[in-house]
C-alpha cells in the first residue's frame, strides 16, 4: 500500500491529477481483490470467534426463566464473593506471571548464550513437561508439597523445620503448580526473540566502552522486550482462565474465575449466569491487554526506531 | 457420588462390550449412572439380572447430573431411558418438568421411604456423609460428633469439609450447633451458616470431590474430615489408620428417573421396577457401600448379618442419621449455596 502512495507524490505538472485518479482506482481494485482472497479466513474468524462470543453475550442477558434481565450481572455487585473471586483471579495471574518472568528470563538468557547443541538439549527439558498431562503434573506437585509430602519430610528429617510448612491447599500451592505449567509459554517466545538479537550490537556497545552490565541493560534487555511482552501476555491470559490447578491445589480456598463459572452455571441451571462471568472476564482482559500493548508496545517500538 | 472414577469407566465399557445381546431381544434401553466402582456394582446388582429376567439389552452411559438431563430434554435429544441423579436434583428436575411420570402399578413402592417416592422420581440407593478421623493422630479418642469436630480446643488438628455439597455441609453444621437429629430439618439456614462461620477459619481444605476427600485423609493432609461412607469404607479396607461411624451421619439418597421423551419408556418402567425390588436391592451392598433404598432388602436373607451392620441404610444405622430432605433443598438450594459460598470464600 505504501508504494502507490509514495508514487503519488512523484509526478509533477498537469498529468498529476489524471495519474493520481488512475492510481487510486487501481489501489481500490487491489484492496478489493485482497479482501476477496481473505474472505474465507475472515468468514472462519467470524464463524468461530465473533458469532460464539456474540452468542455468549446474548445468553448472559437472560435469566433462568428465559426472560430478558440484567440479574446475571447484578449478582456481581450483590454478592461480595464474586468481587473477591475476581480479585483473587487477577492476584494469582500477576503473581504467577511475575514468578514466570523471574525464573524464565534468566533461563531464556542462558539458553540463548549456550552453544546451539547444548541449547537444544536444554530446550528439550523446557518442553518436556508439555508431554505430560496438566492433571498428572498437578497431582505430582500435591505429592511433593503436601504436609507429609517430600519437601516437608526432607526438611523435617534434616532438622530445618519442626512443623510442616503449608505448601499445598493454599495460595502458594496454586502459584507453584501454575508457574511450573506456564513457564514454557514464557521461555519459548523469549528465547526465540533473544536468538534474533544481533550480537554485533552488543559488540558495538562494548567497543564504545560499555561494561557487560551496561551492555545488557542498555542494549540486550531493551531488544528482548518484544519477546518478553508476548510471553508475559500469553502467560497472563492463560492464568486468567486456569481451572484444574487452582481447583486441586487451592484446597477450596483459592477460587478463580473459571471455577466460579462452573459453580455458577450448574447452580443456576442457566447458561446466562456463567456467560455473564465470561463476558466480564473477556472485557476486563481485553482492557488490560490494551493497556499492556500501549505501555510495552510503545517502549518496544521506541527501541526499534531508535535503532 | 458425583465423581466419576475414570478407571471405572474403562471397566464399565468392558462390561458393556461383553454383555451378550440375546438374538431375539426386541428392546434395548440405555441407563446412565455415575460411573466408577458404583456403576460397576449397579451393573452386577441391578442391570445384568434385569436384562436377563426381562430379555432386554441394557446399554450404559455415565452422567454428570441434572445439567445433562436438562440439555437432552430441552434439546429434544434424549439418549437415556433411565438415569440416576442426586435426590435434590430429582426434586429440582421434577419441578422443571423434565421427567416422565412413573407407573406405580408396575413399580412396587413398599419398603421405600415415602419421602423418596414421587410422581416422577424414586429413590435408588443411599450415601452417607460421615465424620472420619485418623487413629494415628487421635488413637480411639478422636472426634465422634460434629460438635467435637467444631471443638478446636479439645480436638486440635487439620480439618476438611465439603464445599461442593453445600447442603450436606449445612446439615452437618446444624448438627454441630447441637441440634438433635430429628430437629435438623427444616434447616435453619442462617443458623447453620453461623455454625459454618465458627469453623471456617479452622478448615484447612474444602473438598469438591469424593476422591479429593479420600486423598486428603489418606495422605494425612488433614486429621479429620467429612467424607462419603463409600470413600471412608475404601480407606479402611486399604488399611489406612482411620475410624468412622454412622453416628450423626447425613443420609443422602440417589434417585432414578425416566427423562421426558425417553424412547423406550415402557421397557424402562419395567426395568426400574426391577431395580427397586427387594431382591435386586439386596444385591447392591454385596458389591459396594451404598445402601439399598428398599428396606425390605434386609429381609431377603441375601445380605449376611455381619455385613448388615456396616450398611448405612440398615434400620439400626438409619436411626442414628439425618435424612437429607430433597424437597426442602429443591426450594432453598440456590440461595443457601450462594450464601454458603459467600461465607467460605470471604
Amino acid at each position: 500500500m505504501s508504494a502507490p502512495s509514495a508514487l503519488l507524490r512523484e509526478p509533477a505538472g498537469a498529468g498529476r491529477d489524471l495519474n493520481a485518479q488512475a492510481l487510486r482506482a487501481d489501489a481500490r481494485r487491489e484492496s478489493l481483490r485482497l479482501l476477496a482472497l481473505l474472505s474465507p479466513s475472515l468468514f472462519l474468524v467470524f464463524a468461530i470467534i465473533i458469532v460464539p462470543i456474540g452468542w455468549l453475550f446474548w445468553l448472559s442477558l437472560f435469566d433462568e426463566a428465559g426472560a430478558f434481565s440484567t440479574s446475571n450481572y447484578a449478582r456481581f455487585f450483590e454478592q461480595a464473593s464474586y468481587i473477591k473471586t475476581f480479585v483473587t483471579t487477577f492476584k494469582v495471574a500477576f503473581i504467577v506471571t511475575g514468578a514466570c518472568v523471574l525464573l524464565g528470563y534468566p533461563l531464556a538468557y542462558m539458553l540463548s548464550q549456550l552453544p546451539r547443541r547444548a541449547a537444544s538439549i536444554c530446550l528439550i527439558f523446557v518442553i518436556l513437561p508439555f508431554w505430560t498431562s496438566v492433571l498428572v503434573r498437578t497431582y505430582a506437585w500435591l505429592v511433593i508439597l503436601q504436609r507429609k509430602g517430600l519437601i516437608n519430610s526432607w526438611l523435617i528429617d534434616l532438622g530445618v523445620i519442626s512443623q510442616p510448612l503449608s505448601l499445598a491447599n493454599n495460595l502458594s500451592g496454586v502459584v507453584i503448580g501454575m508457574t511450573h505449567i506456564l513457564l514454557p509459554f514464557l521461555v519459548l517466545p523469549l528465547y526465540a526473540s533473544m536468538k534474533t538479537i544481533d550480537t554485533d550490537c552488543l559488540r558495538a556497545g562494548m567497543n564504545l566502552g560499555a561494561g557487560p552490565v551496561a551492555t545488557f541493560r542498555q542494549i540486550f534487555f531493551p531488544l528482548s522486550l518484544p519477546g518478553l511482552a508476548s510471553g508475559v501476555v500469553i502467560v497472563f491470559v492463560l492464568c486468567l482462565g486456569f481451572f484444574v490447578t487452582p481447583a486441586l491445589m487451592g484446597g477450596g480456598k483459592v477460587i478463580m474465575w473459571a471455577m466460579r463459572m462452573e459453580q455458577t452455571t450448574s447452580l443456576y441451571s442457566n447458561w446466562g449466569a456463567g456467560a455473564a462471568l465470561g463476558v466480564v472476564l473477556l472485557v476486563v482482559t481485553l482492557a488490560l491487554l490494551g493497556l499492556f500493548q500501549w505501555l510495552l508496545g510503545a517502549r518496544a517500538t521506541g527501541v526499534w526506531s531508535s535503532r | 457420588m458425583k465423581t466419576i472414577n475414570s478407571l471405572g469407566i474403562a471397566a464399565v465399557a468392558g462390561l458393556m462390550a461383553s454383555a451378550a445381546a440375546p438374538a431375539f431381544a426386541a428392546d434395548t434401553i440405555t441407563v446412565a449412572s455415575w460411573g466408577g466402582t458404583y456403576q460397576e456394582a449397579q451393573t452386577k446388582a441391578f442391570f445384568d439380572p434385569t436384562a436377563k429376567a426381562l430379555g432386554i439389552t441394557i446399554k450404559q452411559d455415565t452422567t454428570n447430573g441434572l445439567d445433562d438431563v436438562r440439555l437432552q430434554v430441552t434439546g429434544n435429544a434424549v439418549k437415556w431411558d433411565i438415569t440416576e441423579l442426586g435426590a435434590d436434583e430429582c426434586a429440582r428436575g421434577s419441578k422443571e418438568g423434565l421427567f416422565e411420570k412413573l407407573d406405580y402399578g408396575l413399580i412396587d413402592k413398599s419398603g421405600i421411604n415415602p419421602k423418596l417416592v414421587h410422581d416422577d422420581w424414586v429413590g435408588i440407593s443411599y450415601t452417607s456423609v460421615v465424620l472420619i478421623y485418623r487413629t494415628d493422630v487421635f488413637g480411639d479418642k478422636g472426634p465422634k460428633t460434629w460438635a467435637d469436630f467444631w471443638n478446636v480446643e479439645k480436638f486440635p488438628g487439620r480439618r476438611a469439609l465439603s464445599s461442593s455439597q453445600a447442603t450436606e455441609t449445612l446439615s452437618v453444621a446444624a448438627l454441630a450447633s447441637g441440634l438433635p437429629i430429628d430437629k435438623v430439618y427444616p434447616v435453619d439456614i442462617d443458623g447453620a451458616l453461623k455454625s459454618v462461620d465458627k469453623i471456617r477459619g479452622h478448615v484447612d481444605a474444602w473438598w469438591t470431590s469424593g476422591a479429593q476427600a479420600m486423598q486428603l485423609v489418606k495422605d494425612g493432609e488433614v486429621d479429620m474430615a467429612s467424607i462419603w461412607n463409600g470413600r471412608a469404607g475404601t480407606l479402611k479396607k486399604e488399611g489406612a489408620p482411620v475410624s468412622f461411624s454412622f453416628d450423626q451421619g447425613v443420609l443422602t439418597a440417589d434417585c432414578m428417573v425416566i427423562p421426558k421423551g425417553a424412547k423406550n419408556k415402557e421397557a424402562a418402567m419395567k426395568a426400574l421396577a426391577m431395580f427397586v425390588s427387594p431382591q435386586l436391592q439386596a444385591n447392591l451392598p454385596l458389591y459396594v457401600d451404598n445402601g439399598p433404598v428398599n428396606e425390605k432388602a434386609f429381609e431377603t436373607g441375601k445380605i449376611p448379618p455381619e455385613r448388615i451392620k456396616d450398611i448405612n441404610s440398615a434400620p439400626e444405622n438409619v436411626k442414628k442419621q439425618v435424612l437429607q430432605d430433597a424437597e426442602f433443598w429443591r426450594d432453598t438450594l440456590v440461595e443457601a449455596t450462594e450464601k454458603f459460598n459467600n461465607l467460605i470464600q470471604q
